[in-house]
């Protein structure tokens, strides 16, 4: 019972990735498609959760937390960029 | 080391030391003097092996090289080859008198001129002495660059330079033939020795590579020897200094070829191709240079044209000789021999006569200051001595008694009227052509030998024209011209001694097959022979050649009619321009310079090497068997990576396509993720973020970052390979996946716990089973790492030219 459950959530969660998919090609503007990106991460925390309860296996649960970490950084970086143009910023050469 | 090949080797020895002794010695002594020594010394020291081979021995002597590929540099003199050495030697010893006087010791580099010669000089003898194929064409290609060295030893002028170009491109063309020849002569015989080869004759005839490696060492000796239509680098070698034109490209090193045609008569001869090529050709040669000498205008362009049309002579007494091979043993086969013998006869009598003409003609170069026949005349009186060795030169070469070359025309005369009677070789129909030929072939070499000796020493003499007061050359510089006159006049005296003692060997060394019996049989050289056709056709070229000369001003327009663009020379020199026209636009057209269509040739290549050898090796094969099912959602988050992928392909903007390939990466993290691989996901995550971000980076060093910002540019070429690689690597995988040879190894890892004590395997196998590889990787990671810093840090001043230009 506690599978088909799993494999249901599984199965509603490439749902929602080929829906991000859909906002991630079509666009219209960056923010949309980063925000997709960003979706995407979450959905992919969520897909690997489930993935390891129904594999009864600890192994993936470092995943979770660098999807987490990384993503975040993504789109910190992917904003930062729209908003300045950059990156890392070099205090320097101001 | 054995003497023989001792010889061989002092010239080389000898050139070593040059240098040295020009340094210490000049400007007090002239360094010929020294080098004087080394051909005496060899040429005393060939004489002494005369009795012995005109006894019917062979000296032969072999020194290992390789020994292990059975190339061995083994020398071996007979009557040939020892002709041969005495002509190189013998005349080596005065051209290097000659030069003495002839090259200035203050204003040329002497110390160049004669380590060229020497190293030409050990290198002729190299070649006719060695029996090994190999080692013979090893000094055959050193003869052809010693020549190119010294045709440009004055390698400030430009002529001298189209000269030693043309001539290296056509001789080593033609060495280069050879030695195909000479390695499918020994692919058919299994040996590289020349004597072995002689007892395996049979096999090679009925052998299928037999007209190729005819033809190829055919096309080897004609280069050499200036057979038509190779026959256009000796006019112009003559930029040389007069020394090597008469050494060289008279005496010894054009005749290389004729050497190589008698050396393999053995082999070759006896056969319809052989002897129709070689005398064909020799014909066709003999006719063309006597022709074209008659209308030159400078002197050595004259003996040049000659030197081609007495070479094609020979060569084609040679072609006529080898018929003795087809008829065996025997009264018919002796009036053939005779042919060889009066092509080795005149190999002789034309080395002293053009030998002692180059050099007169150096003299009057050298006392006039120009070879223009327009510009000289007159000299008789002020040039007693060089005028007389002209005439004796001059009517040799026209074959007039009493000088040497009229014994060997006699016999030219008598085997070209014997061939037209042969019924071999379908020598019935166009027989009657070669008497013609070499008849009206005489009758002009008798004309330009007039022009020769009668536009220069007779007429007006027009000092204003020259630009040197006119007197007669010092005795160092006729000396060797008066040795070689002499000898011109003594074998018409006494033929019969050269031709005991050298030329019957050499005959029967030509021709071992009849000479198995012992003695070959080789008629006795007479100067009077009674009256037969030969001399009623000798008294015709005299005749009908005298009343040409008369006339030649009425007549000599007539070579004006002749097109220059169908010369020789001009297709020579518009095949040279046009060929490299051709190849420099095919390379400007595939060498574009664009990366894209670089690539381009690469991934076709992949499609047609790759997919044609799984269609032709019937590699495609599927086996599904084996396979496992695939689940709902890993097909949806495969559909969703297809969208991502196509979507970097077709986005308006760098962004998105950066998005895109930002979230292929995160879904392919999942998919390792569903495929139980959770270090590789974690290091796929890692990794795609960091890529993303440096990408990013990149970004803002773009050069106007928006504006630029195009659509992917889409090309049909693009779609079509891409598809096709895609395809075929799919195909590739699908059908390796379906054919598994054998079982995995990755059960041995299993017990990495028992084994490496570590419960994770990947990581066993990175730190562990394989640990190399990792070293490895870490040292890219480094590489790439101090790449990018130095990338980054050290901008040369300036920066790249090319930057910024777009």
């Amino acid at each position: 019972m506690i599978n088909f459950i799993l494999i249901c959530s599984l199965l509603f969660l490439t749902f929602s990735i080929l829906a991000i998919s859909y906002r991630l090609v079509v666009g219209p503007s960056a923010p949309d498609r980063i925000q997709a990106l960003d979706a995407l991460g979450v959905n992919l925390i969520a897909g690997v959760a489930i993935f390891s309860v129904f594999l009864r296996s600890v192994a993936f649960f470092e995943i979770i937390l660098l999807i987490g970490i990384l993503s975040f950084i993504g789109t910190i970086a992917l904003a930062k960029f729209i908003e300045r143009g950059v990156v890392i910023e070099h205090k320097r050469s101001e | 080391m054995p003497w023989l090949n001792m010889t061989i080797f002092i010239p080389f020895l000898f050139a070593l030391l040059v240098p040295f002794i020009y340094k210490k010695f000049t400007p007090k002594i002239h360094t010929g003097w020294f080098v004087l020594v080394v051909p005496i010394l060899i040429f005393i020291y060939l004489l002494t092996y005369i009795p012995a081979i005109s006894n019917g021995k062979f000296i032969h002597s072999s020194l290992p090289w390789i020994p292990s590929y059975g190339i061995n540099f083994t020398t071996y003199i007979d009557g040939l080859s020892l002709i041969f050495g005495l002509l190189i030697t013998g005349i080596g010893t005065l051209v290097v008198l000659y030069s003495i006087f002839y090259l200035s010791k203050h204003r040329e580099a002497l110390n160049n001129f004669y380590v060229y010669l020497l190293l030409f000089m050990g290198a002729m003898l190299g070649l006719v002495f060695s029996d090994n194929v190999l080692v013979l064409y090893v000094f055959w290609e050193l003869t052809s660059i010693s020549s190119l060295l010294l045709i440009a030893y004055w390698y400030e002028r430009e002529k001298s330079r189209y000269g030693a170009q043309k001539s290296m491109l056509i001789t080593i063309f033609g060495g280069l033939a050879m030695l195909a020849g000479f390695i499918m002569l020994s692919i058919i015989t299994d040996t590289y020795s020349i004597r072995e080869m002689f007892t395996k004759v049979d096999s090679i005839v009925s052998h299928s590579l037999f007209l190729p490696a005819m033809l190829l060492v055919l096309l080897g000796a004609f280069t050499k020897s200036a057979q038509f239509p190779f026959s256009i680098w000796l006019p112009d070698a003559m930029e040389a200094p007069t020394p090597i034109s008469a050494y060289l490209h008279s005496a010894t090193m054009v005749k290389a070829g004729i050497y190589l045609v008698a050396r393999m008569t053995p082999i070759f001869g006896g056969t319809a191709e052989w002897f129709w090529i070689v005398s064909g050709i020799g014909l066709i040669t003999l006719l063309y240079g006597s022709v074209n000498a008659v209308r030159q205008t400078d002197l050595k362009a004259l003996l040049a044209y000659s030197t081609i049309s007495q070479l094609g002579l020979i060569m084609s007494l040679l072609g006529i000789g080898s018929a003795a091979m087809y008829f065996g043993i025997g009264d018919e086969s002796e009036v053939y021999t005779v042919a060889i013998l009066a092509a080795i006869f005149h190999l002789i009598n034309h080395s002293t006569f053009k030998g002692c003409l180059f050099m007169v003609v150096g003299i009057i170069d050298h006392e006039t200051g120009t070879r223009d026949i327009r510009k000289l005349g007159g000299l008789m009186n002020l040039m007693p001595v060089s005028f007389t060795l002209t005439i004796i030169g001059t009517f040799a070469m026209a074959g007039l008694p009493p000088f040497n070359g009229f014994l060997s025309k006699e016999m030219f005369l008598t085997a070209v009227l014997n061939v037209s009677q042969m019924s071999v070789f379908n020598m019935e129909s166009l027989g009657s052509l070669f008497p013609i030929v070499a008849w009206i072939a005489s009758i002009f070499t008798f004309v330009y030998s007039m022009i020769l000796v009668f536009k220069t020493f007779r007429g007006k003499y027009r000092p204003e024209r020259l630009e040197k007061k006119v007197h007669e050359a010092p005795i160092g510089m006729l000396l060797p011209p008066i040795v070689l006159a002499s000898l011109v006049i003594g074998i018409f005296f006494f033929p019969n001694i050269l031709s005991n003692y050298l030329l019957k060997p050499a005959v029967a060394s030509i021709l071992p097959s009849l000479a198995m019996g012992g003695e070959i049989y080789v008629k006795k050289i007479s100067a009077w022979h009674g009256w037969n056709t030969e001399l009623y056709m000798t008294i015709g070229i005299v005749v009908f050649g005298t009343l040409l000369y008369i006339y030649l001003r009425k007549w000599i327009r007539i070579y004006l009619f002749y097109p220059q663009s169908m010369t020789l020379n001009n297709m020579y020199n518009s095949g040279m321009e046009k060929s490299e026209d051709l190849f420099q636009s095919i390379t400007n057209r595939y060498m574009t310079g664009s990366i894209r269509d670089y690539l381009v040739y690469i991934f076709a290549f992949i499609i047609f090497i790759i997919g044609g050898a799984l269609w032709l090796l019937d590699g495609i094969s599927f086996d599904h068997s084996q396979d496992a099912s695939i689940s709902v959602y890993e097909g949806g988050i495969v559909i969703s990576m297809v969208i991502s992928a196509v979507a970097v392909l077709l986005s308006n903007s760098r962004l998105t396509s950066i998005v895109a390939v930002g979230a292929l990466g995160l879904l392919v993290s999942f998919l390792f993720v569903l495929f139980r691989a959770p270090d590789l996901a974690l290091t796929q995550l890692v990794v795609e973020t960091v890529t993303t971000a440096l990408f990013l980076l990149c970004f803002y060093h773009l050069p106007q970052l928006r504006k630029e910002i195009s659509k992917v540019r889409f090309k049909a070429t693009n779609a079509i390979i891409s598809i096709g690689v895609g395809v075929v690597v799919t195909i590739f995988a699908l059908s390796v996946n379906g054919t598994k040879l054998f079982d995995s190894i990755s059960s041995f890892y299993e017990n990495s716990y028992e084994l490496a004590g570590a419960q994770n395997i990947v990581n066993a196998i990175l730190v562990d089973f394989r640990g190399i590889d990792t070293m490895l990787e870490i040292l890219v990671l480094a590489i790439a790492g101090i790449g990018v810093y130095t990338l980054i840090k050290l901008r040369l001043s300036g920066g790249d030219e090319n930057e910024g230009t777009k």
